[in-house]
């Protein structure tokens, strides 16, 4: 029984049938939205060529809900928010079931770019992500690569090298997600055909994964050829060509995967979950997010972007009970404090830096610091520093002496000890996720901090684990200067020459609870 | 100097801002403790034909935006049209060649235009949501015109729906009540309701990717199955998709509940980390019972990290999620002392706090304002999920029903929170409703007034007048 409601008006199976067998009323037509095409039955001549095409239409149908299979597609579509079925008639996934994040794009899109950042921002606010480049893959198992015939769609031995090279990738992503603990891992390869997707989609189904697309779609031909220069020059397939044979074989690269593309399709694809991102971030269509990650993946992805700017970290100037060796409080500069204070006043004059913003913590010593820059600031209390608790304001020593157990532990875990009535470095994460969200939307910002913070915010720009974040040395009266290069960021760093005491306590080799006390303090440094 | 100017901080009273000196060129800066991110005004313009959940996403919009801080109000056509036609006859009136009847639609779209305009320039509106169809391009151009004229950036949010089901829901949820249909019978209305839509479907023309590509907008589908962004500008229109794309209309109920009884609550004082009473583990049973015997689908219970919250999920033998947000407000250099005990050793801040109970913020503690912001992730998930029992503090749980209720900075700091009182809230219409279970567990009332002497020359007795009863 022909069940067609072909959006193109020359099927001859376009609501005949249904007229006949449901008695539509035509009058009602106007309240009647299609389906895609590919509900025509295999009969229908036009199906096949309607499907490789592609289908643009978004609607549904209310029309022949007597029938069974219809009704059934059509409740499916209906919005089952917060439902946890991934898609019907699937397995149904908790809400913990890992998740494959899959990118889709032609090369030269930022695929990688976004994959090894999403992987670092979702890596920072602890959820173990890890990425797959199948172009990796591909570069252990050919050693060598010749040129762009390697790609052409007709070359057998190369598309049966690819598929292995996906497969094996996909091996990786299970052991990662099934047995190293892994939540999150990123697909990063082409995946520009339909096939292809369904191949991953079927892999993520059997193995309880959910999926999630991310499409890059750009035809900006300034942004490809920026693309390329950064990143695809420096690549090992190019080693040794000069920068225009590696620019004329990499768009002849492209091209071979232009004929065979199918970008995700509104209607083709309406079940699955994805975000389109089109021009470099100007437009987004974002289908189907399903749980609380895939939000937050989202919101990520549309607060970053890729015009060209620098980050400036720096701590206040030296304090009152920085020289005490004192941790934590609310007190004052000291007068090298304040010189450097003007010497950062003076740093930022000649840096010229365009339309800076400049944050503080709501600790008088950060705004102290930046008073001196004469220049409008930002109070943050999520900058504050780390709060120590029963521990505020004390010295190690005295830390030591009466919590020696407390500051034992401290050395044993320092990313997840917390201070008694206090923070731990992973607490200072969690509130500083927001201020990283709004420096990935910011350009030209200086974000005047405290130590503990500053090794949270270089962390997150470094890709730093939580084993190395509590030790970064973020030493007083020295500017970091972040600048987005490549795949990466590089770091300057500057001292403004005004001398400060040393505040960096590294882990001793003692951490055992029952250590004697010059252990403990072995590392302490030198203060009044 | 520059130098001596860099010595001269104060720290405000209320805020524990630190601020430079009154003299000082920068003071005019306004001391906030949370960051500033909205500088030029921003209209929201919603589009969708009738009853596709338009003053829906409004109100909410408004809602979260006003909690977070940031000024927002809705401007609803359809109030201008009632206030202007006083009764309202039947469809007729929105037929496109109803002439007579344009020109008073293009006039209250003016007048409300002006009242956005006059609420930005004298009421420090900083956001303002106009709530009508502008299904047509040349009322979204007219819109657009006098944002630029103005100065003020412009957010689209077009609402796309053509699920028949949603429609018919929408209808008879808000429209049948609606001051148009007061003296009709539901079929009758239902009916006028469908011609009138029919009247606008006529002249829709959605936003159209092509020809609207430089503007800032979202596309919402359905319901939020799909979503287009177009060229978000700024902060705030960031934290709207976000909002917008965490909420959904799926049927649920949010239970909030404080803590059992603890040892602190009985002596009368505030924050610490103890354990339950003999009473608060009763409660906590009766809680128990009590979510047994709702036979709630799928219900998620979420706690603080404090031991009172802990303990008391701990007697629902069902698994619970810890989060540190919801911890009770830091009393800094108060913690667990007695309200006498605080205007003995700190007068002035006893009073301090009276005088703004919002903004307030310990020594070395925090304010609910500073709260407001560490629970917006909350919030945030407590959009995306479905049934949750959120076991909070007094302080926190206030914060929370101030978000579902739309009640006031003023306000919040008052709401009543009792101890052993679940509350349930369920969304209907364009609200939420309340129902306030008593679970039958005596509790000591841990809810202190706002005296009517508030100077920091007060007298003690004054000062303790409505500090509750305690050990």
């Amino acid at each position: 029984m022909c069940v067609c409601v072909c959006v193109f008006e020359d099927c001859p199976f376009r609501f005949e049938n249904c007229k006949k067998q449901h008695g539509v009323d035509d009058n009602k037509k106007s309240s009647v939205i299609l389906v895609a095409v590919v509900l025509c039955p295999q009969s229908c001549p036009l199906r096949r060529d309607r499907e490789q095409v592609g289908v643009a239409a978004v609607l549904r149908t209310r029309i022949c809900t007597s029938r069974p299979e219809t009704t059934s597609v059509l409740r499916r579509d209906a919005a089952m928010r917060g439902s946890k079925r991934c898609r019907r008639d699937r397995p149904v996934c908790m809400t913990n079931c890992p998740t494959l994040i899959v990118m889709v794009g032609l090369p030269a899109r930022g695929k990688t770019y976004i994959s090894k950042k999403l992987t670092r921002y979702l890596n920072w606010i602890g959820v173990p992500t890890k990425e797959f480049n199948v172009g990796q893959y591909r570069r252990e198992c050919l050693k060598i690569y010749k040129n762009f015939e390697f790609f052409r769609p007709d070359n057998e031995e190369g598309l049966k090298i690819r598929r292995q090279c996906a497969l094996s990738a996909l091996n990786d992503v299970r052991q990662y997600l099934c047995m190293e603990g892994g939540q999150v891992a990123v697909f990063d390869a082409t995946n520009t055909t339909r096939e292809r997707r369904d191949t991953i989609t079927r892999f993520a189904e059997q193995n309880g994964f959910k999926v999630f697309f991310v499409e890059s779609v750009c035809e900006d031909p300034d942004v490809i050829a920026e693309n390329i220069v950064q990143v695809k020059l420096g690549s090992p397939d190019y080693i040794d060509c000069n920068t225009e044979e590696a620019v004329a074989d990499f768009m002849k690269r492209i091209k071979c995967y232009e004929n065979s593309y199918q970008p995700l399709d509104e209607g083709l694809d309406r079940e699955l979950s994805y975000i389109k991102i089109m021009d470099v971030g100007r437009r987004y269509l974002v289908n189907r997010v399903l749980d609380h990650i895939q939000s937050r993946i989202v919101y990520y992805l549309m607060n970053i972007h890729i015009t060209p700017r620098s980050i400036y970290l720096c701590r206040h100037g030296e304090s009152d009970l920085n020289v005490r060796g004192r941790i934590g409080g609310d007190s004052g500069l000291t007068s090298r404090g304040k010189e450097y204070a003007k010497s950062l006043g003076h740093f930022i004059q000649e840096q010229n830096i365009k339309d800076l913003k400049v944050w503080t913590s709501q600790m008088k010593r950060t705004i102290q610091t930046a008073e001196a820059l004469a220049v409008p600031y930002e109070q943050w209390k999520a900058l504050n520093e780390i709060d120590a608790g029963v521990c505020e304001e004390m010295m190690y020593e005295e830390i030591q002496e009466h919590f020696p157990l407390e500051f034992a532990l401290r050395d044993q875990d320092k990313y997840r000890y917390r201070y008694p009535k206090g923070e731990s470095y992973e607490d200072l994460v969690q509130r500083l996720e927001p201020v990283i969200m709004e420096l990935e939307r910011q350009e030209n910002v200086l974000v005047i901090c405290h130590q503990a913070v500053m090794r949270c915010l270089l962390a997150y720009f470094l890709d730093k684990s939580a084993e190395e974040l509590p030790y970064l040395k973020c030493p007083l009266h020295t500017v970091l200067k972040l600048t987005p290069v490549a795949y990466g960021c590089k770091v300057e760093s500057i001292f403004l020459n005004v001398e400060a005491v040393n505040t960096h306590r590294d882990k001793p080799e003692n951490v055992d609870i029952s250590r004697p006390t010059e252990e403990a303090l072995l590392t302490v440094p030198a203060h009044q | 100097s520059m130098s001596s100017e860099q010595n001269e901080l104060t720290q405000t009273p209320l805020l524990k801002i630190w601020v430079p000196w009154v003299h000082s060129t920068l003071s005019r800066r306004r001391g906030s403790s949370v960051p500033q991110f909205t500088n030029s005004p921003t209209v929201i313009v919603m589009v969708g034909l009738p009853a596709r959940g338009k003053t829906y996403i409004s109100k909410k919009l408004a809602r979260y935006l006003n909690w977070i801080g940031v000024n927002t109000a809705v401007f609803n056509l359809g109030q201008y049209r009632r206030e202007a036609v006083q009764t309202y006859k039947n469809y007729e009136f929105f037929r496109p060649d109803n002439e007579e009847a344009m020109k008073i639609r293009r006039n209250c779209a003016s007048n409300a235009l002006t009242d956005i305009g006059a609420y930005f320039t004298k009421e420090q509106g900083q956001v303002a949501v106009f709530d009508a169809t502008n299904t047509t391009r040349e009322r979204r151009g007219l819109i657009l015109s006098f944002a630029k004229e103005k100065g003020y950036k412009v957010f689209f949010v077009e609402s796309v729906c053509d699920d028949p089901d949603i429609i018919e829901q929408n209808i008879m949820q808000v429209k049948l009540s609606s001051p148009d249909y007061e003296n009709c019978d539901k079929e009758e209305a239902l009916e006028d309701f469908l011609k009138r839509i029919e009247c606008y479907k006529m002249t829709y023309v959605p936003l159209d990717e092509e020809k609207d590509r430089h503007l800032s907008y979202i596309k919402i589908f359905n319901v939020g199955s799909r979503y287009l962004v177009n060229r978000v500008q700024d902060h705030i229109q960031s934290r709207i998709v976000y909002y917008l794309m965490n909420i959904h209309v799926t049927p649920r109920s949010i239970y909030l509940s404080r803590h059992g009884e603890s040892d602190l609550n009985l002596l009368g004082r505030i924050g610490g980390d103890s354990g339950l009473s003999t009473r608060g583990q009763m409660y906590a049973s009766a809680l128990a019972a009590f979510v047994q015997s709702q036979s709630i689908r799928d219900l998620k219970v979420w706690t603080s990290h404090m031991k009172r919250t802990i303990q008391t999920a701990e007697a629902l033998g069902v698994p619970y999620e810890q989060w540190k947000a919801l911890n009770e407000i830091d009393a800094g250099m108060c913690e667990e002392m007695t309200y006498e005990e605080i205007q003995d050793h700190h007068p002035e801040e006893f009073a301090l706090r009276d005088q703004d109970k919002y903004r307030y913020r310990y020594p070395k503690g925090e304010s609910y304002e500073d709260m407001v912001h560490r629970l917006e992730p909350v919030i945030m998930e407590l959009e995306r999920q479905e049934n949750v029992l959120v076991i909070c503090h007094q302080a926190v749980m206030r914060c929370l029903l101030a978000y579902f209720l739309d009640k006031s900075a003023d306000e919040l700091p008052y709401l009543r929170c009792p101890l052993h009182t679940v509350l349930k809230l369920t969304p209907v219409a364009y609200g939420c409703k309340v129902e306030s279970i008593f679970l039958n567990v005596q509790a000591v009332n841990t809810h202190r007034e706002k005296p009517p002497n508030v100077d920091i020359n007060r007298k003690t007795e004054d000062a303790l007048q409505t500090v509750p009863e305690h050990v």
